[in-house]
């Protein structure tokens, strides 16, 4: 049994932004392996739904005319990892993603959810910014696309307006082409676990995969959403490969990041493992792209 | 034997796998039943002033408020102990259906009565509670010093709800020899909780004037003794039944919230009354494992020889005092016989603090102490510069060790046995050597761990059975036991068992009852001290032989043949002399029922007393890799090896060691409750936050048997039930310990742990952190 007052099911955008104005005070549902949570918690008690799991258009992942990656916000995650566009271009979202929980979580819940809810330990939210992924949303106005550091506004809070549903996450051909990446989620046990901290670093190489001629990194759970860490990229961006390089790299993540102290870990810890997790990622992504030490 | 002794496919297992067996919940009438919440305090220690209720009246669905100030006045003890008609043995009355004076913070101040579960929550949120705080304590040594709180001031002067001591030999004198090396050490274990699958649950009604209460229970027939002693009603006002349960390990062991649902359910006149406890509520309002601090004084010879120990153990009981100070004193009990020591001075308190309450868990205090007893001795070893194996098989419970408190002894070599079996296995002699002195990042290293424990009670509480047994038509047999089916596997034990005594050809003759009614089951004590097996192995072979004295008297009137000649023999009666079968056991039985001039319905029913013990050992070895730069530890193989004597069902005893691996596993690494230190509320009563070890964490789990019959009993067989938890998170630490040279001495190994203990030992060194 739920608390909720009203639920609203949704069969196309146009509706679910129909939807959206009628009830502006209603909250959205996807998968529900959150909302239906917290409102067990208590935290959304009473509250009006609207639902947009059946909006099949929002669901699938393809390139689009303008050579993005484009995947509909409804893509489960389940299905991100084993569709054959992500495998080829972005791997490593799919490595992301089926971290999630555990099997069944990952087959209802969807990456549209993931980034809504604005938290800093969603799994697919590192990659997502460590990719420049840029957030599409549909209103009454249109469609709108913003990036996705834009879209998270604080902890718990993304730039979602009024009417609007998010509809798709795109990835530009300039930030998936010919890059390779890593993703690093630590947790306290191997399933069923939120990450104390993620790691997702990329790279592309130069063409004799001597020299890295970019490098990104982002984290989730080192500051209150989740966060680029630019002082570490401008390290590494033109840089020889090298373990020096890879040290250097790891230690300036220091500049960026700012891990809370909490009882799920302190915050000396936090820093230690953002570290060495910057280290192994990037160290992973160099011999993905084809380099070597 | 026919049927002992085979891996058969559990009676139950159909059932369960299709969603058929009925839970306490498939068997409420959901639709008529009023559901309870408990509302529950916001402070951790203090009087509740008032309740204000105007807010959650209004509330659609709301029917009913009860406060503490509602309850009859009758302190009640809740552990699920054997009643003692000796006041001087019985459990601590400390608490009421509801308290008014709050001893945690989550203590129960009042119920709500509502149609359903959404107005139940709405209303328990609504209401408003005043209290007159006062300050609490945390820890079970802190609440022994003399300005701490009195938790329990109506009883006690101070927070020590018990001290015990065992003294042999004279320590003092003893440690005066010249040339021994001392190693003072503590041991920490945290507080866990038992997480069964189905989390507790239970309905009551009105029937002919009695309370029925269906319960998700270990131990119905203790639990009605409880329910009436709390409502003040004659002990057979009250009827428990208890269905299928999904788990105990323990915490079921107790009386939850049966007591509160029958009594609301007498103020409701009768009325259908549910409780559903929450996942939130398990963690914090049922039972946990004690957190015990261990600090133990080895003097020894250079050669490891023990001369003298000392040994504290600090229990921490939580607010109310449940099971109490057996924890802790079985492992005070076990210390000088696991690692046998001429002069020994040992003290254990349970102190009560304001935290949730300790209970009985899987293992009943020997996790923690076998895990500080073993630590020891490994840390002598190290401190010596001397194998650890050769000092574990030098210093443990030697083959003719004889107790004569428990009447029993080690019959055979059964510590050198499991261990060599163990070690064998994970290549320990060689991999310890070659482990030791490693460098680099991912460190490898293997660790043993053993374990004592005991079957049952008996001498400190009873120990029965009784068992019922009715033929039926077609010569197959009810069986009724008051020992509980939890998940265990124990009626198909029982089956196998009773089939054997009886005769009969296939365990699936015997129609086992599972449930277990008060007003129906015959008297028992049902599911703890692993005590099961053993106990209803009396009871089934007396009430068998009963039964087939029955069958062989009628056998002789259809058979002309004396009753001495004959035997039951696969579902036949059959003449020993020449093996002939005479009649088959179906034909006499439909003879027996129909017959126009002897008709006898045959049955029997006996007791059993058991006034025996049954010691049971083992041990865990376990590799392990750590990524010290991570902190964080990898269980690569594990293998429990245990002589728990004959095994009744193989497969059944393998997953039974597998269970309580995984749970050492998340015991040893990952497991806590975490308890904020500014208000003594819990912070993780949820499984996200909880870190219960998953099937990812565990390598393949390794179970091993040596089978020494236990000689006391008729089967041959003795505990296994809570054994496989008691061993694994010392032969974890061991592990650790040997690849990182690293003593971690608190539980768990958990990667904020070891981050702060890599840090100590200058395995870690983070530059930036100096310049702080």
């Amino acid at each position: 049994m739920y608390d909720m007052k009203e639920l609203y099911e949704a069969f196309s955008v146009e509706e679910a932004v129909k939807l959206r104005v009628e009830h502006p005070e209603a909250q959205v549902i996807a998968g529900g392996s959150d909302v239906l949570v917290q409102m067990r918690e208590g935290k959304r008690a009473g509250k009006e739904l609207i639902s947009i799991y059946l909006v099949d258009e929002l669901r699938g992942i393809r390139i689009d005319e303008e050579e993005n990656i484009r995947i509909g916000s409804l893509t489960s995650f389940s299905h991100i990892t084993k569709d054959p566009i992500i495998q080829k271009y972005i791997n490593v979202l799919g490595e992301a993603v089926d971290q999630v929980g555990g099997p069944q979580i990952r087959n209802i819940g969807t990456i549209g959810g993931n980034t809504c809810n604005g938290v800093t330990s969603a799994d697919s939210s590192s990659t997502l910014h460590a990719w420049e992924a840029v957030v599409e949303l549909t209103g009454p106005e249109g469609v709108r696309r913003l990036p996705i550091k834009d879209f998270y506004i604080k902890a718990g809070t993304v730039d979602i307006r009024e009417g609007e549903i998010q509809t798709a996450i795109l990835i530009p051909k300039a930030s998936y082409e010919n890059t390779y990446g890593y993703y690093w989620k630590y947790a306290m046990r191997n399933a069923m676990d939120i990450a104390t901290t993620g790691c997702s670093v990329n790279v592309r190489l130069s063409p004799d995969k001597k020299t890295i001629e970019r490098a990104r990194i982002a984290y989730g759970v080192a500051a209150p959403v989740p966060v680029r860490a630019p002082h570490a990229e401008a390290v590494a961006n033109g840089a020889p490969v090298s373990e020096e390089t890879v040290g250097k790299f790891a230690l300036a993540v220091l500049e960026d990041i700012n891990p809370r102290d909490s009882w799920r870990a302190g915050k000396a810890f936090r820093q230690h493992i953002s570290v060495e997790m910057a280290r192994r990622c990037l160290r992973a992504s160099i011999l993905r792209a084809g380099g070597a030490f | 034997m026919q049927n002992v002794g085979k891996s058969v496919t559990r009676v139950d297992a159909y059932d369960k796998i299709t969603g058929r067996a009925k839970y306490t919940d498939d068997l409420c009438d959901n639709r008529s039943a009023l559901v309870l919440r408990i509302v529950r305090s916001t402070i951790a220690h203090g009087y509740v002033k008032s309740i204000d209720a105007s807010e959650a009246e209004k509330v659609p669905g709301f029917v009913k408020i009860f406060t503490c100030f509602d309850v009859p006045e009758i302190d009640f003890a809740t552990a699920g102990h054997p009643y003692s008609p000796d006041p001087s043995h019985q459990d601590t009355a400390d608490r009421r259906i509801l308290n008014r004076h709050v001893r945690y913070y989550g203590d129960d101040i009042a119920v709500i009565v509502a149609e359903n579960e959404i107005a139940a929550a709405q209303a328990a949120r609504k209401v408003k509670v005043e209290y007159e705080e006062l300050p609490f304590v945390l820890d079970a040594q802190e609440a022994m010093k003399p300005d701490a709180p009195v938790i329990h001031c109506e009883l006690f002067q101070s927070n020590v709800l018990k001290h015990t001591d065992v003294r042999i030999g004279n320590y003092a004198e003893a440690i005066k020899e010249p040339g021994l090396i001392c190693v003072d050490k503590w041991y920490d274990t945290q507080t866990v909780q038992h997480c069964h699958i189905e989390n507790f649950i239970c309905y009551a009604y009105e029937e002919a004037g009695k309370v029925v209460v269906v319960s998700s229970t270990q131990i119905p027939h203790i639990v009605r003794r409880i329910t009436g002693q709390a409502l003040g009603e004659p002990w057979g006002n009250i009827r428990i039944i208890k269905p299928y349960i999904g788990g105990g390990f323990g915490n079921k062991q107790d009386a939850l919230y049966e007591p509160l649902t029958a009594w609301v359910c007498r103020k409701m006149g009768g009325r259908l009354v549910k409780i559903d406890v929450s996942r939130e509520e398990t963690f914090v309002n049922n039972r946990v494992r004690h957190a015990i601090r261990y600090h133990i004084i080895s003097w020894v010879k250079p050669d490891g020889t023990f001369v003298a120990r000392k040994l504290e153990c600090f229990s921490d009981q939580g607010g109310y005092a449940s099971h109490g100070h057996s924890i802790v004193a079985k492992g005070l009990g076990a210390f000088a016989k696991m690692f046998p020591c001429p002069n020994v001075e040992a003290d254990a308190y349970t102190v009560y603090t304001n935290k949730p309450v300790g209970g009985a868990m899987r293992g009943y205090g020997m996790p923690q102490a076998s895990f500080a007893f073993d630590c020891a001795t490994e840390d002598i070893a190290t401190a010596l510069g001397i194998d650890s194996l050769e000092l574990r098989r030098r210093t443990l419970m030697p083959k003719g060790f004889k107790d004569g408190f428990f009447k029993t002894e080690q019959y055979y070599d059964s510590y050198n046995q499991c261990l060599d079996r163990a070690t064998a296995y994970i290549d320990y002699e060689k991999k310890h050597k070659e482990y030791a002195h490693q460098t680099g990042d991912i460190r490898k290293g293997v660790g043993v761990g053993t374990f004592w424990y005991n079957t049952g009670v008996w001498p400190i509480s009873l120990e029965c059975s009784s068992c019922r047994m009715v033929l039926n038509q077609d010569g197959t047999i009810q069986v009724q036991v008051g020992e509980t089916e939890i998940g265990q596997g124990a009626d198909t034990a029982y089956s196998q068992m009773a089939a054997d005594v009886v005769g009969l050809k296939d365990y699936r003759d015997v129609h086992i009852v599972s449930n277990q009614d008060t007003d129906i089951t015959p008297f028992g004590l049902g599911a703890y001290a692993s005590r099961q097996t053993y106990m209803v192995g009396f009871s089934v072979t007396q009430t068998g032989k009963l039964l087939k004295k029955k069958i062989l008297d009628y056998a002789h009137e259809m058979t002309r043949m004396p009753v001495d000649i004959l035997d039951v023999v696969d579902s036949n009666i059959v003449r020993k002399g020449d093996g002939r079968v005479l009649v088959s056991l179906a034909q006499l039985a439909t003879t027996a029922f129909y017959d126009t001039v002897h008709c006898d319905h045959l049955t029997a029913e006996s007791t059993y007393q058991i006034k025996s013990n049954a010691y049971s050992f083992g041990c865990c070895a376990a590799e392990v890799e750590v990524d010290i730069p991570l902190c964080r530890v990898q269980v690569k193989k594990i293998i429990n090896v245990h002589d728990c004597g004959n095994l009744i069902n193989p497969a059944l005893a393998e997953a039974q060691v597998h269970g309580g691996q995984s749970m050492g596993i998340g015991y040893a690494l990952s497991e806590r409750l975490i308890f904020d230190p500014k208000t003594g509320r819990v912070l993780n009563n949820n499984l996200l936050d909880y870190k219960l070890s998953t099937a990812m964490d565990h390598p393949h789990l390794e179970a091993q048997f040596v089978e020494n019959p236990e000689p006391t009993n008729p089967f041959g067989t003795k505990s296994l039930g809570e054994p496989p938890a008691c061993t694994v998170a010392q032969a974890i630490r061991n592990a650790v310990l040997n690849a990182t040279g690293v003593a971690v001495n608190d539980l768990p190994l958990h990667p904020q742990n070891l981050y702060k203990r890599f840090c100590e030992e200058g395995l870690i060194k983070d530059p930036w952190q100096k310049e702080e």
